[in-house]
């Protein structure tokens, strides 16, 4: 296998290249496939025979707690990668990522409330996947706040690494055991999702949304990543040629 | 990676930074009440927030027990390096030829001796005070034996990660919390388990599998969240 | 004899987004001294945390005998005798208690050989005092009495060793320091005072040009 591209992606000229280039056709990826998922399955979907219309906004949440996760264990990984390979753009991957994943746990979450008014009667219930997408929600402000809290930029970034490894290690374990407190204290347990059988119809656009919503999340982190990397090598000529096109002005 | 695993010297070491530890300690035993003082507190308020409604307090009793004693770990681990980031002992460490997480994982057990085990000495009879049965309190002894040493190793590196932080206090309990949970739903589950009349050896299996987890790979984390403070 | 123990290569370091140094090439080997100096916050203190291995340097790299430092951190450990700022010493425990710790963490060394260092320095009467119960001047001499242990390890890093030290205590460090050097191991040290003694080994690396 060719491990080029990973080894030039420790330069940040590189990167920066590269990733303008994919930034247009990605932006351009999450915008048909949000449309088109959205006005899917808000509009187009059939309703559901138990929970009616309310049953749309699992478009938003769905995709929204997958992103979530999966921007956890992407922020991991880069720790590792940083931590391992001394690599700046991964320090730089997982400082710009966290806030994007709190957002997706905060929306999956509002999401979760505005489902579930219609289906218990309650904007709250500590069901296992609201509470341990809550939990998530806990150990980005965790990062986040690590790494605002350390003023060195190399500390700070290695800390946040040590501490999303740390938290990985941790989600399955907080996974497992939320699940398992939750049939204990409530032994008819609600799930969010039915996960038995889904139309076409249903799942379809649910999987365009994802698609779509992993594709926002790459535009937006993309964009977070190229100004960090111009921030942070400011002082380099091929940055100062760079501010000076993008803002016609001498800098 | 040279890890000097076999040698005596090791143990040596690891004896004597705890031996060191529990002379600092008992120099200045007024620190140690304090973890003592405040759980008990804690569990005090409880009965006059939500009433001391016998029944209640029982039921919400291993509950109680187990957040408070969560919240007395936390509060002993915020200083846990502390004086010695402050007055150079970290970087010695650090420099030094031992392995750093052997090194750490000897001043985490100095510290549980210390502040956990009396906390959990001390549970009982505060249990008691929330109504629980007598014939419960054996197996309470045991969550908190094997939770307590897992909630200060997971403690421990987010103390090390904050040490040279000011206000480090608050980002740790940010920190940490969240990872205390899974602890605490094992530890307060066995004992309602208990309480319901269920069997509660797979759940102390698993709390003793976790501690097995902890101690192996906490001391990496500690190590590495010690390396970052000290070369700030 | 100068083998090249201790050698660094395009070493920069950058702190809060301020570069201290960079492109340092530098080499130290047996029986030399060197004097960092430079005006405040021109990254002498930097300089020596990093070649003592509590610092990662922002670019370049340091080789121990020829070789990159990586698998041999450890190696390096064991020849490296490093003092800061702070020097490790607790308040609390007494110089005997806090020596005997902190040679435990390299060579160990007996109680004899403790009590010997420590009347060295001129502590004696004081071993087994609490060490807050002494002056500053006194707890930094706890701090140096490693410096005169048997088997003491070959490179000393030292940052700021004369400090608090009055006229005497600074001749004999001076002294002391010297006779290591001559002996084959090397210093490498920061200071604003004015070396009175310097062995043929010596010489001085001026930052923050």
């Amino acid at each position: 296998m060719n491990w080029t591209w990973f080894h030039r992606l420790g330069s940040p000229k590189w990167f920066y290249g590269i990733s303008g280039r994919w930034l247009p056709l990605l932006s351009v990826a999450a915008v048909l496939l949000l449309a088109a998922g959205l006005v899917w399955g808000l509009a187009i979907a059939p309703a559901d025979y138990q929970q009616g219309n309310s049953f749309r906004i699992m478009y938003i949440h769905v995709p929204a707690a997958f992103l979530a996760q999966s921007i956890y264990v992407s922020m991991a990984i880069c720790g590792l990668v940083g931590l391992v390979w001394k690599m700046k753009i991964a320090d730089v991957a997982l400082q710009q990522s966290a806030p994007i994943g709190a957002w997706m746990a905060f929306i999956a979450l509002l999401t979760g409330a505005i489902w579930g008014k219609p289906t218990w009667g309650a904007y709250w219930v500590w069901d296992a996947r609201l509470t341990a997408m809550l939990i998530l929600l806990f150990l980005y402000f965790g990062i986040i706040a690590l790494g605002q809290a350390i003023s060195n930029r190399d500390s700070a970034a290695r800390a946040c690494a040590v501490l999303a490894v740390v938290g990985v290690v941790n989600i399955p374990i907080i996974k497992y055991s939320v699940e398992w407190w939750n049939t204990l204290h409530q032994p008819a347990s609600f799930t969010l999702t039915e996960k038995p059988s889904m139309p076409a119809s249903m799942w379809i656009p649910l999987l365009l949304m994802v698609l779509g919503f992993y594709c926002f999340y790459a535009v937006v982190l993309l964009m977070r990543m190229r100004l960090e990397i111009l921030r942070r090598e400011s002082r380099t000529s091929w940055v100062r040629a760079e501010v000076t096109q993008l803002t016609g002005r001498k800098s | 990676m040279n890890w000097n695993w076999g040698s005596k010297r090791m143990g040596k070491v690891f004896f004597l930074l705890l031996v060191r530890e529990a002379r600092l300690m008992f120099r200045r035993p007024g620190e140690l009440v304090n973890p003592l003082v405040f759980f008990a507190i804690v569990i005090s308020l409880f009965p006059l927030a939500v009433g001391p409604e016998s029944q209640l307090l029982r039921t919400l009793s291993p509950g109680l027990v187990w957040v408070a004693a969560l919240l007395a770990v936390l509060l002993s681990l915020d200083g846990l390096f502390r004086s010695d980031f402050e007055d150079g002992s970290l970087e010695q460490w650090v420099v030094s030829p031992h392995p750093l997480g052997v090194l750490v994982l000897a001043k985490v057990l100095a510290h549980w001796l210390f502040s956990g085990l009396p906390l959990v000495l001390l549970s009982p009879v505060l249990a008691l005070m929330l109504g629980l049965p007598t014939d419960h309190i054996p197996v309470l002894l045991v969550s908190l034996l094997l939770g307590t040493p897992i909630l200060s190793l997971l403690g421990a590196v987010g103390a090390a990660l904050t040490v040279g932080l000011k206000r480090g206090g608050i980002l740790l309990t940010l920190l940490i919390l969240p990872l205390y949970i899974p602890v605490l739903i094992l530890g307060s589950g066995v004992l309602q388990a208990a309480l319901q009349g269920l069997p509660t050896l797979g759940f102390l299996l698993w709390m003793g599998s976790m501690l097995m987890l902890a101690i192996t790979l906490t001391p990496l984390a500690i190590a590495a969240g010690i390396k970052i403070s000290v070369g700030e | 004899m100068t083998d090249v123990f201790l050698q660094t290569r395009g070493l920069t370091c950058e702190r809060d987004w301020r570069v201290l140094f960079s492109g340092l090439d530098l080499q130290i080997g047996r029986g030399q001294m060197l004097q960092v100096s430079g005006p405040n916050g021109s990254g002498k203190t930097s300089l020596l945390r990093l070649l003592a291995g509590l610092m990662q340097p922002t670019e370049g790299e340091i080789l121990y005998q020829g070789q990159a430092l990586g698998r041999q951190r450890h190696e390096l450990a064991r020849h490296t005798l490093w003092i800061g700022h702070a020097a490790g010493i607790k308040g609390l425990l007494t110089p005997e208690e806090n020596l005997a710790w902190l040679t435990a963490l390299q060579h160990g060394a007996s109680d004899e050989a403790i009590t010997t260092a420590l009347h060295a320095v001129g502590l004696q009467g004081f071993e087994d005092v609490p060490c807050h119960t002494l002056s500053a001047g006194q707890q930094r001499r706890v701090g140096l009495a490693r410096l005169y242990l048997p088997q003491a390890p070959a490179l000393w890093i030292l940052d700021e060793p004369f400090t608090a030290l009055d006229k005497k205590a600074v001749a004999q460090l001076e002294q002391h320091l010297a006779d290591h050097c001559e002996q084959g191991g090397m210093v490498i040290f920061t200071t604003h005072h004015e070396l009175q003694q310097r062995p043929a080994g010596f010489f001085e690396l001026e930052l923050g040009q």
